[in-house]
C-alpha cells in the first residue's frame, strides 16, 4: 500500500520534468516507482511505509493508554474493531494486552524508527550528500525495500490471526516466547514475528553494505573524510552497528525457531508447564538475552545515531553557524559507536547473571555517558550567539536536544546496577527508553522530513502546521513521559494490564497521573494527523520548493528543484570544503556551500584554507577518473 | 492532580488558538506580499520565545508535580541495602536533575536569546579544545565517582549470604510463588527435580534427599526482622522475577537456572503500618518479568516478623512429608527411618512438632 502512495506523488512530481533527457533508457512505470533502483524512490518508499507503520504503532499505544490510563472503562465501542479481543464484561483481553505492548515496541523500534527513520534517510542522503549517482548497488538497495515490505506485510498480518500477534514483549524472551501453551500469542504470531524480523534482518543488511560501500567507495572528487557531513558520518556508523549486530539477532532467532520447532534445547531447561515436564534440558534462557541485547543495545543507538546526525546539520544549517566541534562530534559518535557492543548486559544485571559480570558492564554503560554528553554540549554551543531561524525542522531538532539530555540523564541512574535493582523493568525505565530512545530518534525523524521535504518532493511543507505539530508534540512527549519517572520511582512495573496486585492503595495514589498520561498521549498522538495531512497535501499542492531552501552547504541543494535518477543532470559537483561555512567572516552571504573553492572566496579565507586554493587543481583533475567509474 | 490536567489543557488550548491564529493572520499577510526572505518568518520571535516559556513552565509544573508525587513514592526502604541504595538514588538523582536543569536551560535560553535577528550575524565559533576538555573530563570524573559508589554498593549486595541465613525459596509459575523453607532441623533445602512434580508435590521435592524431610511450603512469605534472608529463586515454566518493592529486592527467575538475592530486612510489617499509619499495609512480592496472561496478578504477601514470632511461625509449620505422609514411599529403604520421624503417628498436628523436637 505504501507503494501505492509513493506511486501516485512519483507522477506528479515527474510531470514537470521532462525537459531532462539526461535517462536515455525510459523505464516503465513499474521499474521507475515500484520496483525502483532509484535511491530517492527507495528513500520515499521507506518514508511512506514507515509513517503508515507509525500510525499503526502510535494507536497500539493509545489503545493500552486506555487502559492503563482508565482501568474502570467499558471498551465495547472497541468491538467492531477488535472483535473477540474484548471479552464479554467488555473489558480488554489481557493477552491482547501483552499483544498490543509487544507489537507497540517491535513496530517501533524496527519499522518505524530503523526502515523509517535510517532507511529513509540513508537511502536519500548517503548519495546527494557524498556526490553519488545512486547506491553502490542500486539492484541489491531495492531488494532491501522489497525484503522490508514482505517483512512488513508479514508483521502486519499477524495482527490478525487468531490466536494473535507475539505477546511476549518485543524482547521475546524465550521460553514464554518458545512455548506455544505458555500462551496463545507465542503460538503462530511468534512465528510470524520471527519470521518477519528474518526478512527484515536481510532487508537492513543488504540496505547497510550498500551504505558503507556508498560512503567509502563513491564519494565525490574532493569529498574527503573530513568534509563529510555529519549526517553521513552517522549513516555510516549505523550501518556499521548494523552490519555487526544484527547477525547476532539472526542466530538468537534461528535458535529460538529450532527451540520451538525443532525440538532442540538452546534455551530451554527443566520446564513444567501445563501439567507436563518437557524433555529439554541443558538450555539456557540467559543465553537467549544475551545474543538479543547483543543487538538490542547497539540498535538502541541505530535509531538513535542518524537522528543524532541530521539534527547536527539541521542545527547548524539554521543557527547559520558552523556545529561547534565537527571532530569531536565525529569522535563521541565513534566512541558511541564502539561502546555500543559492550554495554548490552546492563538490560541483564538481575537476570541472575554472574553479579562481577555485572559490576564490568556498569563501568562501561556509564563510560558511554561521555561521548553523548560532549554532543549535548556541542549542540548547545552551536546555539551560543547563532542566528536561529526556528523552521519546523530546527524546532525538531532542538525539541530532540533536549529530549536526548532528559531522557540520558536517567540512563545514569539506570546503568548504575545497584540502583538497577529497584528500578529494573518499572516505569522508570519506560521513561527512559521512551525520552531517549523514542522520542528522541522521532524528533530526528520528524526534523529530517521538514527539513529534506522540498528535496524529496520538489515542494514545500506548510510552516505553519509545522509549528503547531512541533509544540503539540514537544509538549505533549513531555506530558505523557515526565511523569512516568513517578510512577516508575514508585514501584510500578512494565507490562502490567492493571496494577490492583501491588497492594496498598498505590494504584489509587497515580491513578489521576496515569489518566493524565493517557490524554497526554491521545492528544499527542492526534496530533500526529496535522503532520499527515501536511505531508500528504504538500506532496500534491505544496508551494513549489526553491532549490535551496534553506540556504545549506550540503551537495543535494545543488542538484535540480526534482533530481532525476542520476541525481546532476550534468557532472557531479567536486567539493573543496568542509559543509559547515556558515556566517564566515567576510563573506557576502552566511553561507559557502561545499562545492565552491577557496579560490572564489579569497575575502573570508582563513589563513591556513590559502593552502587549500593549491589542492584545488588536484581534486579537478580526479574528474575523469569519477567519470570513468560511472561506465557500465 | 485533576486541576494539573485542567491546566495543561488550558495551556495547551491558548498555545494553540494562538498559534492558529496567528497563521491564519501570516497566511493572509504572505498571500498578499510575498516575503523575499522565506526563511525566516514572523513566527520565528514567537517559536524562539515559546521556547523559554515553554521551559518557565516545565520548570513550575515539574517542581510542582515532583512535590505532588513525592509522597505516593515508595515509603522507606525496609532492608538494609535498600536504604542504601535509595540514599546513592537521590544522591545520583541530585547530579543528573543539576545537569539536565543546566543544559535544558542554556538550550532553551540560547533558543530564545539568539533567535534570529537580520542585523546580526551569528558568530563563526567553530571550535575550543579547551571548552571541550572542560566537558569531557568533568563529566568523566562525575562518572568515575558514580561508578565507584555504585560498584561498592553492588559488590556488597551481590557478595556472599552469610552463612546463618533463613534461607526461603521462591519458585515461580503460571500464575504464582510457591514458598518452601529449609525447616527448622537443618535449615538445608532438599533438592528438587521438575520431574518429580505431581498434583500435590508441586515443587517436585525430592525426597531421596535427607535435606527435603523437614522442608515446608507456605503460601505467604513471613521472614525474620533484623536477619540475613537468602531467596533461592526458580521458576518452573517461563521467566518470572522476583520483586519486593518495599525491600528493593528484584532478581529473576529462571527455569534451569537456580538464581539467589539475600538481603536483611530491617521493618516489621507492624512496624511500617504504624510508620505508614495504614493499619492494613502489608510488604509484596511481585512479578517484574512478563510471563503471561495473569503476569500483573502474580503476588503474595510478605510478613516481616520481629525474630521471636518468626521462630514461633516457622515451629508452627507441618513439614510437606508430615501433611502429606504418602510420599514417604519415595524415600529411600535407607532414610526412611529418618523420614519417618517426621509422620505423625496420630492425625494430630502437635505431633509433628513433638517429632521435631525429639529429633
Amino acid at each position: 500500500m505504501s507503494t501505492a502512495i509513493s506511486t501516485a506523488e512519483e507522477v506528479h512530481t515527474h510531470d514537470h520534468d521532462h525537459d531532462h533527457e539526461h535517462e536515455h533508457h525510459e523505464l516503465g512505470f513499474i521499474r521507475t516507482y515500484i520496483f525502483s533502483e532509484d535511491h530517492k524512490t527507495i528513500a520515499k518508499q521507506y518514508l511512506i511505509s514507515g509513517i503508515l507503520w507509525a500510525f499503526i504503532g502510535g494507536s497500539l499505544s493509545i489503545i493500552f493508554r486506555l487502559q492503563l490510563g482508565f482501568p474502570g472503562m467499558s471498551m465495547e465501542w472497541l468491538r467492531p474493531l477488535l472483535g473477540g479481543w474484548i471479552d464479554e464484561s467488555g473489558k480488554l483481553d489481557k493477552e491482547f494486552y501483552l499483544a498490543m505492548v509487544t507489537m507497540h515496541g517491535t513496530i517501533m523500534v524496527f519499522f518505524v524508527l530503523t526502515a523509517g527513520l535510517s532507511g529513509t534517510f540513508s537511502n536519500f542522503l548517503i548519495p546527494l550528500q557524498v556526490g553519488a549517482r545512486d547506491m553502490a548497488s542500486g539492484f541489491i538497495n531495492m531488494l532491501s525495500y522489497w525484503f522490508f515490505f514482505l517483512s512488513s506485510v508479514i508483521m502486519f498480518s499477524s495482527l490478525f490471526i487468531e490466536t494473535g500477534p507475539a505477546s511476549g514483549g518485543w524482547v521475546i524472551y524465550p521460553p514464554l516466547s518458545a512455548l506455544p501453551q505458555a500462551m496463545p500469542g507465542s503460538g503462530l504470531g511468534m512465528t510470524l514475528w520471527l519470521t518477519s524480523m528474518t526478512f527484515f534482518i536481510v532487508s537492513s543488511l543488504m540496505g547497510g553494505i550498500n551504505y558503507i560501500c556508498t560512503i567509502i567507495n563513491l564519494r565525490t572528487r574532493g569529498m574527503t573524510f573530513t568534509r563529510m557531513p555529519l549526517t553521513i558520518w552517522s549513516f555510516f556508523f549505523t550501518a556499521v552497528l548494523g552490519l555487526l549486530s544484527f547477525p547476532v539477532l539472526l542466530s538468537a532467532a534461528l535458535l529460538l525457531i529450532f527451540d520451538r520447532s525443532f525440538g532442540t534445547s538452546f534455551y530451554l531447561s527443566e520446564i513444567y508447564i501445563q501439567g507436563q515436564a518437557l524433555p529439554n534440558v541443558g538450555g539456557s534462557a540467559i543465553l537467549y538475552q544475551h545474543l538479543f541485547w547483543f543487538l538490542g543495545h547497539p540498535e538502541v543507538y541505530i535509531v538513535l545515531l542518524p537522528a543524532l546526525g541530521m539534527t547536527s546539520e539541521i542545527i547548524a544549517t539554521n543557527s547559520r553557524k558552523p556545529i561547534f566541534g565537527y571532530r569531536a562530534m565525529i569522535g563521541s559518535m565513534m566512541g558511541i559507536t564502539a561502546l555500543a557492543f559492550i554495554v548490552w548486559a546492563h538490560h541483564m544485571f538481575v537476570t541472575g547473571m554472574n553479579p562481577f559480570l555485572g559490576s564490568v558492564f556498569m563501568f562501561l554503560t556509564l563510560i558511554i555517558a561521555v561521548p553523548s554528553a560532549v554532543k549535548a554540549f556541542n549542540y548547545i554551543t552551536t546555539l551560543w550567539k547563532g542566528n536561529l531561524v526556528f523552521t519546523p525542522a530546527m524546532l525538531f531538532s532542538i525539541g530532540l536536544v533536549s529530549m536526548f539530555i532528559s531522557g540520558g540523564v536517567t540512563g545514569i541512574i539506570l546503568g548504575n546496577s545497584a540502583l538497577d535493582i529497584n528500578l529494573h523493568d518499572t516505569y522508570f525505565v519506560v521513561a527512559h527508553f521512551h525520552l531517549v530512545m523514542g522520542a528522541a530518534s522521532f524528533f530526528g525523524l520528524m526534523a529530517g522530513v521538514y527539513h529534506w521535504f522540498p528535496k524529496m518532493f520538489g515542494r514545500m511543507m506548510n510552516k505553519s502546521l509545522g509549528y503547531i505539530h512541533f509544540w503539540f508534540t514537544f509538549v505533549g512527549v513531555y506530558m505523557v513521559f515526565f511523569p512516568m519517572h513517578y510512577i516508575g520511582i514508585a514501584g510500578f512495573p512494565r507490562r502490567y494490564y492493571t496494577f490492583t496486585a501491588l497492594g496498598n492503595d498505590s494504584m489509587a495514589a497515580f491513578t489521576d497521573m496515569n489518566s493524565f498520561i493517557s490524554i497526554a498521549a491521545i492528544i499527542t498522538f492526534s496530533a500526529q494527523a496535522i503532520f499527515a495531512w501536511n505531508f500528504f497535501y504538500s506532496i500534491f499542492k505544496g508551494k513549489i520548493a526553491p532549490a535551496n531552501p534553506w540556504k545549506s552547504n550540503t551537495l543535494e541543494w545543488t542538484t535540480p528543484i526534482n533530481p532525476e535518477h542520476g541525481n546532476w543532470p550534468g557532472e557531479i559537483p567536486a567539493v573543496y570544503r568542509w559543509p559547515y561555512d556558515y556566517s564566515k567572516p567576510g563573506a557576502p552571504d552566511d553561507f559557502i556551500p561545499q562545492n565552491v573553492p577557496h579560490s572564489a572566496t579569497l575575502e573570508s579565507n582563513l589563513p591556513e584554507e590559502n593552502a587549500e586554493i593549491a589542492r584545488e587543481k588536484d581534486i579537478d583533475g580526479l574528474l575523469g577518473a569519477q567519470n570513468e567509474s560511472y561506465k557500465h | 492532580m485533576n486541576y494539573l490536567i485542567g491546566l495543561l489543557a488550558i495551556v495547551f488550548f491558548f498555545l494553540a488558538v494562538s498559534v492558529i491564529t496567528k497563521s491564519v493572520k501570516l497566511n493572509n499577510k504572505l498571500s498578499s506580499t510575498e516575503d523575499d526572505d522565506s526563511t525566516v518568518d514572523n513566527f520565528n520571535n514567537a517559536n524562539g520565545i515559546g521556547m523559554l516559556i515553554f521551559w518557565l513552565l516545565f520548570v513550575i509544573l515539574g517542581s510542582w508535580s515532583f512535590l505532588h508525587s513525592k509522597p505516593d513514592f515508595l515509603p522507606v526502604a525496609a532492608s538494609e541495602h535498600g536504604v542504601r541504595t535509595d540514599n546513592m538514588f537521590w544522591t545520583s538523582m541530585a547530579v543528573v536533575t543539576f545537569a539536565f536543569f543546566i543544559s535544558n536551560t542554556l538550550l532553551f535560553y540560547f533558543a530564545f536569546k539568539y533567535r534570529f535577528n537580520k542585523n546580526r550575524k551569528a558568530t563563526f565559533y567553530p571550535v575550543n579544545h579547551k571548552l571541550e576538555l572542560i566537558w569531557t573530563v568533568v563529566p568523566a570524573i562525575v562518572m568515575a565517582i558514580l561508578v565507584f559508589t555504585g560498584w561498592r554498593t553492588w559488590r556488597d549486595i551481590t557478595s556472599q549470604a552469610p552463612s546463618n541465613s533463613a534461607v526461603i525459596e521462591l519458585t515461580g509459575h503460571q500464575f504464582g510463588w510457591y514458598v518452601r523453607y529449609a525447616g527448622v532441623d537443618d535449615s538445608q533445602l532438599g533438592n528438587v527435580n521438575y520431574k518429580l512434580i505431581d498434583e500435590t508435590n508441586s515443587l517436585g521435592i525430592d525426597f531421596t534427599d535427607k535435606n527435603s524431610f523437614d522442608d515446608f511450603t507456605a503460601t505467604e512469605l513471613h521472614l525474620p526482622k533484623g536477619q540475613p534472608v537468602l531467596l533461592k529463586i526458580r521458576a518452573q515454566d517461563v521467566l518470572h522475577s522476583v520483586y519486593l518493592p518495599f525491600h528493593r529486592v528484584k532478581m529473576d527467575a529462571v527455569p534451569g537456572m537456580p538464581t539467589k538475592f539475600w538481603f536483611i530486612p530491617t521493618i516489621s510489617t507492624d512496624e511500617m503500618r504504624a510508620k505508614l499509619g495504614k493499619p492494613d499495609f502489608n510488604f509484596k512480592v511481585n512479578c517484574t518479568e512478563v510471563c503471561g496472561r495473569g503476569h500483573f496478578g502474580m503476588s503474595i504477601t510478605v510478613f516481616v516478623d520481629e525474630p521471636e514470632d518468626y521462630k514461633k511461625w516457622v515451629a508452627e509449620q507441618k513439614p510437606f512429608l508430615a501433611s502429606n505422609p504418602s510420599y514417604l514411599d519415595k524415600v529411600p529403604a535407607n532414610l526412611k527411618a529418618k523420614a519417618g520421624k517426621y509422620i505423625p503417628m496420630e492425625p494430630i498436628a502437635t505431633d509433628s512438632t513433638e517429632a521435631v523436637s525429639v529429633n
